[in-house]
């Protein structure tokens, strides 16, 4: 199963700066094994987040973010006690989300 | 999840479309915009930001950011232009973010890198930089 994320969310002014990092191997489906065998693609192919459960941000990502990604984004209007939750998807159907609360 | 806020009237429709895989697999920023259906042509635009290394030790992480002051952007992609395929990620803005994402990517090699900032009108903006790429990663 998928390790947690760690989300941190800071506020910023009148906005929140949130900071996620994620746990995936985000294989490229360029690379080969041993045997010469092409290594499927295992990437995180969408993401969002939302604010108190109202979606604020998607993204499609393709195989060519790094490895444990890092996902970086602002967001408007936000204040501490404010619930962020960040949800991925990957290109075999798992998924995971995780929640934060804006400090 | 996708059709469930979009039936329940959160979420314009369009913005939650399916993984794009003809965007993804496009090898330069021209079949990228065709793939995403992007008329206009792209045009360098001093208002779209894009933070990145002019030297990145390590091609497997490479910290990018791409950012516009302006108002009405619909997503910001992030390209690199040398890799396999050349669409890194693609976010998509609403009224309760700023139009500011930052990542990590793999580079393959030393290439050109855009932030691009599609905007609701159609129009693509672009910023672009060159970011070398050492390998074996001893800052030589």
């Amino acid at each position: 199963m998928a390790d947690p994320m760690r989300i941190r969310a800071q506020v910023a002014g009148s906005n929140a700066t949130v900071r996620v990092l994620m746990n995936h191997e985000m294989e490229t489906g360029q690379r080969k094994d041993a045997a010469g065998k092409v290594i499927p693609a295992w990437h995180i192919s969408e993401v969002s987040a939302s604010l108190n459960g109202k979606p604020v941000m998607t993204a499609e990502w393709g195989p060519a973010v790094s490895k444990n990604p890092f996902l970086q984004f602002t967001v408007k209007g936000a204040k501490a006690g404010d619930k962020v939750s960040v949800t991925w998807k990957d290109n075999k159907g798992e998924s995971r989300t995780d929640e934060a609360v804006v400090s | 999840m996708a059709g469930l806020l979009a039936s329940a009237g959160l979420y314009p429709v369009a913005a939650f479309a399916e993984f794009n895989k003809a965007a993804f697999e496009a090898k330069t920023l021209a079949d990228v915009l065709k793939a995403l259906k992007v008329t206009g042509a792209p045009t360098e635009s001093k208002d779209v930001t894009l933070t990145a290394p002019d030297i990145a030790e390590n091609g497997a992480v490479v910290p990018l950011a791409a950012a516009t002051t302006l108002a009405g952007v619909k997503s910001m992609l992030l390209l690199v232009e040398k890799n396999p395929s050349a669409l890194v990620a693609m976010f998509n803005i609403t009224d309760s973010i700023d139009a500011n994402v930052g990542t990590r990517a793999k580079m393959g090699q030393s290439s050109d890198v855009y932030a691009v900032a599609i905007m609701n009108d159609g129009k693509a903006l672009f910023a672009k930089k060159e970011v070398k790429v050492t390998l074996g990663g001893c800052g030589g």
